[in-house]
């Protein structure tokens, strides 16, 4: 029965998002994006970790039939560059939102679902972090410790978990006070129970759209402080052939092909993921959007039963 | 709560805050790997004697703080020193005093390079931000007005595509442009060498390179001004005392410019207080494409020169400068809606 319920609320899901237009494209965004990262080696024309023979004529050469996109300063092939570069930046933006999301929804949950003293400490810790810029931060810590793959991930991943934290935390707290987590309780069932069969498949939702806008963030952080110069030389990210175009004569070469491709690729994915996950913010949490002096489209109304109610079913039966 | 208590609140949290932010400061650039007794002396030609003198100079030779002698690698100390003889308490009472310590690339004070640096900063963010905020209003206004009309379509997926555009590339390319096409400085905040006739021509001259990255920050914060406006307004415009408004024969432009306009007003002071550490990483960013001498370029060559006490100091200078910014805002806004105050 459980199951049942459970897939017929993803395919309420699925039809509501369906007609999100801009989830949907986010989402082929997305799709598209991975799909070049993992399937660099077939699609990119050269590979860009093989030596070759540069002459000076190499260097930022435009574009021509052997090089679609020109060459950078060392001159290698920019569009293969570009296909490899996506592992980087996909590879940063995951693993560094999975950190933060991962930190953010413990501390929401404890702080939402216990309340009282702990919630307090919680959330005013992540007030101080709120307050405190990242970049700044991010910059000092990356500086400090040696700049590679592994701790921009890590300074990343914990500097972005304070929008998780708190959209968990208050959606915990109004989870808390529903009907069947007070009938959990009475037929005694722990804490960790209810959190886990109760509040998480409630929050997760949410969280899941969020984590999409976490991990463009994520993706923007990395390419700013590969930009600044702050990442491991030898991986090239598109920050970093960005850093390298712009602080090795790309300017003044007028090679606008080393300089453009990069940033499209972030703007690309980051772009796709901010799609996705106000798409799916949409479908998960629908605001009405409409009002007195409107003047569009009245908001359609969703058939698509909200998830809360396959759980609501369960914590009955159960 | 009395005006008072929420008053001493906020302050009192703001400055909890500060010592927060003074603590980890100190604490981050001696517990990492970089150590700045070792980063800053990293020349093979000094001797011995040279290295202890240096040491000496800045303070390093001391204990970083009771019981502690240096904290990476961990080495314990004496715990009956005297305070006032550790690291951590000299360094206390010196930003007291107001002192950040001394550059090790430059060899002056931080304080004094620091300083000149914010105004120039001060200078090209507040004008990026007018610009921004009165655009971003502008059109999130008319956005939410017009939601689920093409204009609104039009309006939310320019401000996304404003949101996901990395600031510096965006910089890079109107650099680019902006340097080929019309001519404009290719960077710096004057003409290097220039003999200026007069105020008149100096102002001009600054004018004239602040148009590139003045652009470049209002594109970046228009897009999220503009989507936060319009759900702000789209929320009051739902409210009934707009639908009195529309019964009592009022006009449309009348209750955007008088209900929604100013109920919208209020978030909207919070937000861009709390936007405060965004805008500091697109300084940043700005500066850096385009040599801007502002506290954010000076923290990226602060990095490329291993530069800790510079470093550390456009930190917490920036640091604390957002968090009073956030109080001030926290106030206006308890001033503006005395509710908050209640609540």
């Amino acid at each position: 029965m459980t199951v049942q319920v459970e897939v017929s609320s993803f395919t309420g899901f699925w039809n509501s998002f369906k007609r999100n237009r801009m989830g949907i494209v986010g989402l082929i965004m997305v799709i598209a994006a991975v799909a070049m990262a993992v399937l660099a080696p077939w699609i990119a024309p050269y590979d860009p970790k093989a030596p070759i023979q540069v002459t000076i004529d190499d260097i930022y050469a435009p574009p021509s039939p052997e090089h679609w996109l020109g060459t950078d300063d060392a001159g290698k092939d920019v569009l293969s560059n570009f296909i490899y570069g996506a592992r980087v930046s996909l590879t940063v933006g995951f693993f560094a939102s999975f950190i933060s999301i991962v930190i953010g929804g413990v501390i929401g949950i404890v702080a939402g679902f216990y309340g009282g003293r702990t919630e307090n400490v919680l959330m005013r810790l992540t007030d101080i972090m709120l307050v405190i810029p990242d970049l700044p931060l991010a910059v000092v810590l990356v500086a400090l410790t040696k700049p590679s793959l592994l701790n921009i991930i890590f300074v990343i991943g914990i500097l972005g978990w304070t929008s998780t934290a708190r959209l968990v935390r208050s959606q915990a707290l109004s989870v808390k006070e529903r009907k069947f987590v007070l009938r959990a309780r009475a037929i005694g069932a722990s804490n960790m129970y209810i959190v886990r069969r109760h509040i998480l498949p409630l929050v997760l939702p949410l969280m899941v759209a969020n984590t999409v806008l976490v991990i463009s963030l994520a993706i923007l952080n990395e390419s700013t402080l590969s930009f600044l110069g702050l990442s491991d030389p030898t991986t090239l990210s598109w920050g970093q052939m960005l850093n390298f175009a712009f602080t090795r004569g790309g300017m003044s070469a007028g090679a606008w092909w080393a300089l453009v491709t990069p940033g499209f690729g972030i703007v690309w994915v980051v772009l796709g993921c901010t799609l996705l996950g106000h798409g799916l913010e949409q479908v998960l949490n629908p605001r009405l959007e409409t009002h007195h002096l409107s003047v569009g489209a009245e908001m359609v109304a969703r058939p698509a039963r909200p998830p809360t109610h396959a759980v609501d079913a369960r914590a009955i039966e159960g | 709560m009395s005006g008072y208590g929420y008053l001493l609140k906020k302050i009192g949290w703001a400055l909890f805050t500060i010592v927060f932010v003074i603590v980890l400061n100190f604490f981050l650039f001696r517990v990492l790997p970089g150590d700045p007794a070792r980063a800053g002396l990293r020349d093979p030609r000094l001797t011995v004697e040279a290295i202890e003198a240096i040491r000496v100079r800045f303070g390093l030779d001391k204990p970083v703080i009771n019981c502690f002698e240096t904290l990476n690698p961990l080495k314990l100390g004496s715990c009956t020193v005297n305070p006032m003889q550790t690291q951590f308490f000299i360094y206390v009472g010196n930003l007291l005093r107001g002192e950040l310590g001394i550059s090790y690339h430059t060899n002056r004070p931080v304080a004094d390079m620091l300083i000149e640096r914010l105004w120039n900063t001060v200078l090209l963010v507040g004008a990026g931000q007018i610009f921004a905020i009165i655009i971003g209003i502008t059109l999130g206004l008319v956005a939410a007005w017009r939601a689920r009309t093409a204009v609104d379509y039009a309006a939310l997926v320019s401000s996304l595509m404003a949101w996901s555009l990395p600031t510096f590339w965006l910089g890079i390319i109107l650099l680019f442009i902006g340097s080929r096409q019309f001519g404009l400085p290719i960077g710096g905040k004057a003409t290097p060498g220039a003999n200026f006739a007069g105020v008149w021509e100096e102002w001009l001259d600054t004018a004239r390179h602040m148009i590139l990255p003045t652009l470049t920050f209002t594109i970046v914060f228009v897009g999220e001004y503009m989507l936060i406006m319009r759900s702000t307004v789209l929320d009051v415009l739902s409210e009934d005392y707009i639908l009195t408004a529309k019964a009592k024969g009022l006009s449309t432009f009348q209750i955007l410019k008088d209900h929604a306009l100013r109920n919208s007003m209020l978030p909207m002071v919070t937000i861009i207080a709390l936007n405060l550490g965004f805008t500091v990483a697109g300084a940043i960013q700005i500066e850096t494409v385009f040599s801007w001498p502002g506290l954010g370029q000076s923290i990226f060559e602060a990095v490329g020169r291993r530069d800790y006490p510079m470093l550390q100091g456009a930190f917490l200078l920036i640091a604390v400068s957002v968090i009073l910014a956030n109080l001030i805002a926290d106030l206006l806004y308890s001033y503006l809606d005395p509710r908050v105050r209640a609540g």
